[in-house]
């Protein structure tokens, strides 16, 4: 488990990036739940962080490739991202990096 | 040519002919004969112009080009006076011959006027044709204090509305007990009632009028019961008397119409009827639905195919802004379930036979009535129908089955407007319509169209029609709500009008329509936003941002420049580049960086990275060109300042050039002026980007402030009336040309907007001053910068993956 942040460091429905472990990780937090994807667009690299977040999923800013928050799989076209576990303990945000990186479909 | 098929009668019957035979055989020689010198038009229509008093070419169901695209030879003006079916052969009313072997008679109906003293006076008309229509509305606008209609029937009342709409007080005069008796059962006629009565519309039932009042022209009515009612405009819609003339004369067998078989043929053979004009089984169809079933089935005859027409299920939608009302089938039967609400108006029943539902008639609320109107025409077994209705309530066009009927005037199915989707490659709204003809007719079931194709398409389709799957109500729906309830955010929104989830691509739509219903006075919620609008920057294809301050009309300062240059050396700036809107482009800036290089610019934003208005692009006028005409910067800079800031549905490029030599290239911007001899044009709808259209004019005006009120006052009418993601090229042919400059030069209404934009731009803030007074602390940081709650150690527990 690696401390990414304090629950206020991310204000609601948006993401925010961090390095653990030396991967670049975006943390999300929606209005009941927090989720952590790799942070960059598999498409072209586009910050996920960035991104519009509803429905369980966010919208990548630059080409609008959409992914499951919680298993990162594509929700549009083209391939997915990886997904890794987050746990809240009190104020202060977990992950638990998810060992292999998706691989392209 | 070889002798094919001549279709007579150029009404909606006739094109629909034609439309079916090509859609089944390019080939075979066709040509359409119309007794009036317009190609057919939308008859269903015209109540609409009656109020807006558009141009009736705008109801011309195909553009001219249509005719020659698909090979089909059009007279227009002729009357076919002589047809021989034996020898396949006709004349024309100017002696022409023209061989044929089919025929297809499509000759409509007329209006029905009832035989009684004074039908011809001046000051009496049929509401049939679109030169009734114009002299109606010229009468009802100049001459008329009072009118009548007489005819409560689905045009009668339609009429009345019109005339209302004019400020002409307009009674209308019923034959029998209730309004509309063809479709409606007595309880939805009497709830009918007060809702025209809100209207302005007075109605008096079970009166017989016996006489016009003469002697000169129409004064008023006289009834058989004695009494008398005054009006110097009388409309008669009494229903329609088929036009069965010619048919008689070539002897085919007629009744009250042409009597036709289920394959649409006459009594002769190679002669086809269709339309009202025809009548099958007993009865002759008066509404547009049926028509274009007949059409198909007479098409599908002429090319040596089976099919049979075996009736249409009546349904009808009154086109009453202000009154919802829809109908089908029977409205009267031994088992009927009704619930009422007399007090809201709101009426809704179901009709049932042998377990079958046969009839529905929803007014006040049609919620569910495309749900409805198919199980009519499909005849569904129910078990408990109020059960049905309550259920339809809740259910949208998008849980239909393929095979019910969306659009009325045009036969288009659900299964038809998802194959557009699928097969077709319409990724729009606008697409599907334009393919299919969905929606094109009366424009009622827009909406739904709308709704299936957004969910055909997974909603992620470049959306200009704003209406997402998550939420089932159009951008006015929405904004009356946000109006009457008070609503100040995306999340109240969502909470009030949404289905419990949201699918994200109407957020940014969400938070525009809050921000300029609320007049920017609204709750503001970052996250409804694009990563543009939480930064106020423009993010690029490597994840930075590009940073452009404002610059009123282009026109800069030394030291501005000095600023500028100061900046992209203190912070590595990789590239600054002049824009196409005469700005400064600083590019590659690191998010982080953003709010202290604004600080250090000291500029306005230049929202370059916004749906907003952006730049106003400026020639040099008459300050130092020769050539020039009006003051180009100085207006660019005053419409600059007066607008800034504002944000609109989707980005607003501007330009103001000081001579017809354009230089500003203000003729192709979503709003431009044009300095010329003794003034100044204004303009808007231009584009030149992926698409390049040459702005319309919307006025031509003697002063400088002049223009930049009907610039301003456009600018306004875009800003609520535009659909979220519409540029102004999209808008203005949507709307109407007229239809904007009427609003915008219009006094009251232009005074209106110009408030609204005012109050608007009252509560407008640079959003470059966040640099000091951040929306979060954490806006323009990611974790690792130095947070607001520091002090945490980068790293606690075990490392990655250990506790797997």
């Amino acid at each position: 488990m690696n401390y990414a942040c304090h629950i206020d460091d991310v204000p609601l429905g948006e993401g925010r990036n961090v390095t653990l472990a030396e991967r670049r990780i975006a943390v999300f937090r929606t209005a009941d739940a927090w989720y952590a994807l790799d942070a960059v667009c598999p498409h072209m690299g586009g910050p996920l962080a960035d991104g519009i977040v509803c429905d369980r999923a966010v919208i990548c800013p630059l080409h609008d490739r959409r992914f499951d928050l919680a298993t990162g799989d594509p929700l549009s076209a083209g391939e997915g991202t990886t997904a890794h576990a987050v746990e809240v303990r009190g104020d202060r945000v977990y992950v638990a990096l998810a060992e292999t990186q998706r691989r392209a479909a | 040519m070889s002798a094919g098929i001549i279709v007579v009668g150029g009404g909606i019957a006739g094109q629909a002919v034609c439309e079916a035979v090509r859609e089944r055989d390019r080939g075979v020689p066709l040509t359409l004969v119309c007794g009036e010198l317009s190609a057919p038009y939308d008859r269903v229509r015209l109540s609409e112009i009656l109020v807006s008093g558009e141009d009736p070419q705008t109801l011309q169901l195909r553009p001219t080009e249509w005719y020659a695209d698909n090979d089909v030879t059009v007279l227009l003006g002729r009357q076919v006076v002589w047809a021989d079916p034996a020898g396949g052969l006709l004349r024309l009313d100017d002696g022409d011959e023209l061989a044929f072997a089919q025929l297809v008679l499509a000759t409509g109906s007329q209006p029905l006027m009832p035989p009684i003293p004074g039908i011809d006076l001046p000051g009496v008309h049929p509401f049939r044709g679109p030169e009734d229509c114009e002299a109606i509305r010229f009468a009802s606008v100049v001459g008329a204090k009072r009118a009548a209609v007489i005819g409560g029937g689905l045009l009668g009342l339609e009429a009345a509305r019109g005339i209302a709409a004019q400020g002409c007080a307009v009674t209308v005069v019923h034959l029998v007990d209730r309004l509309m008796e063809r479709q409606l059962d007595a309880g939805a006629s009497a709830l009918l009632r007060p809702a025209l009565a809100g209207l302005d519309i007075e109605v008096e039932l079970e009166r017989a009028t016996q006489q016009i009042i003469g002697p000169d022209r129409a004064h008023g009515l006289r009834f058989t019961t004695g009494d008398e009612l005054q009006a110097d405009l009388v409309v008669v819609s009494i229903g329609i008397r088929p036009e069965a003339t010619l048919a008689r004369e070539m002897g085919i067998v007629c009744d009250r119409g042409i009597i036709v078989d289920d394959a649409m043929r006459t009594s002769v053979d190679g002669v086809l009827a269709v339309g009202e004009c025809a009548q099958h089984r007993g009865i002759v169809y008066g509404l547009v639905a049926p028509i274009h079933d007949q059409a198909r089935v007479a098409a599908a005859t002429l090319l040596s195919q089976e099919a049979a027409y075996v009736g249409s299920v009546m349904s009808a939608k009154l086109k009453v802004a202000g009154i919802d009302l829809v109908c089908a089938g029977e409205a009267v039967g031994d088992h009927e379930a009704v619930v009422t609400d007399a007090s809201s108006g709101v009426y809704r029943k179901l009709t049932v036979r042998d377990g079958r539902i046969i009839g529905t008639v929803l007014l006040g609320d049609t919620r569910g009535s495309e749900a409805l109107v198919a199980a009519v025409r499909a005849g569904d077994l129910v078990d408990d129908p109020l059960r049905t209705l309550s259920d339809a309530s809740l259910s949208g066009p998008a849980d239909l089955p393929d095979s019910a009927q969306i659009c009325d005037c045009n036969g288009v199915c659900k299964g038809a407007l998802m194959e557009a989707v699928t097969e077709g490659g319409c990724a729009t709204p606008r697409e599907v319509m334009a393919v299919t003809r969905a929606g094109t007719g009366c424009g009622s079931c827009r909406p739904a169209v709308i709704e299936i194709v957004a969910a055909a398409t997974g909603g992620l389709s470049d959306e200009p029609a704003y209406l997402c799957p998550c939420r089932r109500q159009t951008r006015e729906q929405l904004a009356a709500r946000i109006r009457e309830d008070g609503l100040e955010s995306v999340s109240e929104v969502a909470a009030s009008c949404g289905t419990g989830r949201e699918c994200g691509v109407c957020k940014p739509a969400l938070a525009y329509l809050v921000s300029e219903v609320c007049a920017n006075q609204h709750r503001e919620e970052r996250d409804a936003r694009y990563i543009n609008d939480r930064v106020h920057a423009n993010i690029q294809r490597d994840g930075t941002f590009s940073v452009i301050p404002r610059m009123y009309g282009g026109v800069t300062t030394p030291d501005e420049l000095r600023r500028i240059a100061d900046v992209a050396d203190r912070y590595e700036v990789p590239l600054v580049k002049v824009t196409g809107g005469q700005r400064l482009d600083l590019l590659g800036v690191k998010k982080q960086d953003l709010p202290d290089i604004w600080r250090e610019l000291d500029m306005p934003s230049g929202h370059a990275y916004a749906k907003a208005v952006r730049t106003v692009k400026t020639c040099v006028g008459t300050d130092f060109c020769r050539f020039g005409l009006g003051d180009a910067i100085g207006l660019g800079v005053e419409m600059e300042k007066l607008w800034e800031g504002l944000h609109t549905p989707h980005k607003v490029k501007s330009g103001v050039s000081g001579c017809p030599r354009n230089c500003a290239e203000a003729t192709v911007k979503d709003i431009g002026c044009v300095a010329v001899e003794g003034g100044w044009q204004v303009r808007a709808g231009g584009a030149a980007g992926g698409n390049v259209r040459e702005a319309d004019i919307i006025a031509t005006v003697d002063s400088r402030a002049e223009a930049l009120r009907i610039a301003t006052t456009f600018l306004q009418y875009y800003r609520e009336n535009a659909d979220y993601k519409e540029r102004t090229y999209d808008f203005i042919p949507r709307v109407g040309l007229e239809h904007v400059r009427e609003i915008v030069l219009g006094e009251q209404t232009g005074a209106a907007l110009r408030e609204r934009l005012r109050i608007a731009k009252a509560a407008v803030r640079d959003p470059w001053l966040e640099r000091d007074d951040p929306y979060h602390p954490a806006q323009f940081s990611d974790l690792e910068d130095p947070g607001p709650s520091g002090g945490e150690p980068a790293l606690v527990g075990p490392p990655a993956g250990a506790q797997r």
